[in-house]
């Protein structure tokens, strides 16, 4: 398991193929990897949005990051869980958080992946700060991961 | 008792600091704690706590020493 924050942009494609890489052995086992990149709209609310500010809680973050790839490699039969997380200035297009799962099997890295992403939202304590054009404001709540909701 | 209590992202706004240090005499939960130290100030639904960095219930008492912090709703990812 690899779970970290990143204060600096990152490339989510270059991460995957240095894992890939550092897999080594294991990889031939591998019959599945499922991805999640979340990145920074310039919109919100109908708004246009310059840029983001992400919060967070230094002594919780990881932390809780921790517990969920850990509970997930507990639920599913994972090779390896990988979870990095912005924090500071964002702007559009941007990734903000990068999840991403290898295992034997599709059901257990799409299960992982989607359960740690929804965990992520609701237990780890980030808060987004928008610039828009209208000024400043507090995200107040996250969009619903249902697409039954759209 | 002494704690320390923590606000974060629009907490700090709605009660204008981040952190502040008090004594306490008698035992204290902690809504009780947010009731003392912000007024006036009501807090929003969905908050969430976290005592000594680990969520917890908002009737759990606090211990000379503990840090109480307090957040809004999450947004993150």
């Amino acid at each position: 398991m690899t779970v970290r924050l990143s204060k600096e942009p990152f490339s989510p494609y270059d991460l995957l193929l240095q894992t890939e890489k550092e897999l080594d052995g294991r990889r031939r086992k591998i019959g599945a990897s499922s991805i999640f990149i979340g990145s920074m709209r310039d919109f919100n609310d109908g708004v246009s949005v310059e840029s983001m500010y992400l919060e967070h809680h230094p002594e919780m973050t990881v932390k809780e990051l921790e517990k969920i790839a850990d509970r997930a490699e507990k639920r599913w039969s994972l090779d390896h869980v990988l979870v990095i997380h912005r924090i500071g200035e964002v702007y559009p297009s941007d990734p903000i958080v990068l999840v991403a799962v290898w295992s034997a099997h599709r059901a257990h890295s799409f299960d992982a992946c989607r359960d740690i992403m929804e965990s992520l939202k609701s237990n780890v304590p980030f808060w987004k700060r928008e610039k828009r054009e209208d000024g400043e404001r507090w995200v107040t709540k996250n969009t619903s991961g249902s697409s039954a909701d759209f | 008792m002494s704690i320390k209590v923590k606000f974060f992202a629009s907490l700090t706004d709605l009660v204008g600091m981040k952190e502040i240090d008090v004594e306490f005499e008698s035992e204290l939960n902690v809504i009780n704690v947010w009731q003392s130290v912000c007024g006036t100030a009501q807090m929003p639904a969905g908050c969430l706590y976290a005592i000594n960095h680990d969520y917890c219930e908002p009737d759990q008492l606090l211990k000379d020493g503990d840090e109480v912090a307090y957040f809004p709703p999450l947004t993150g990812g």
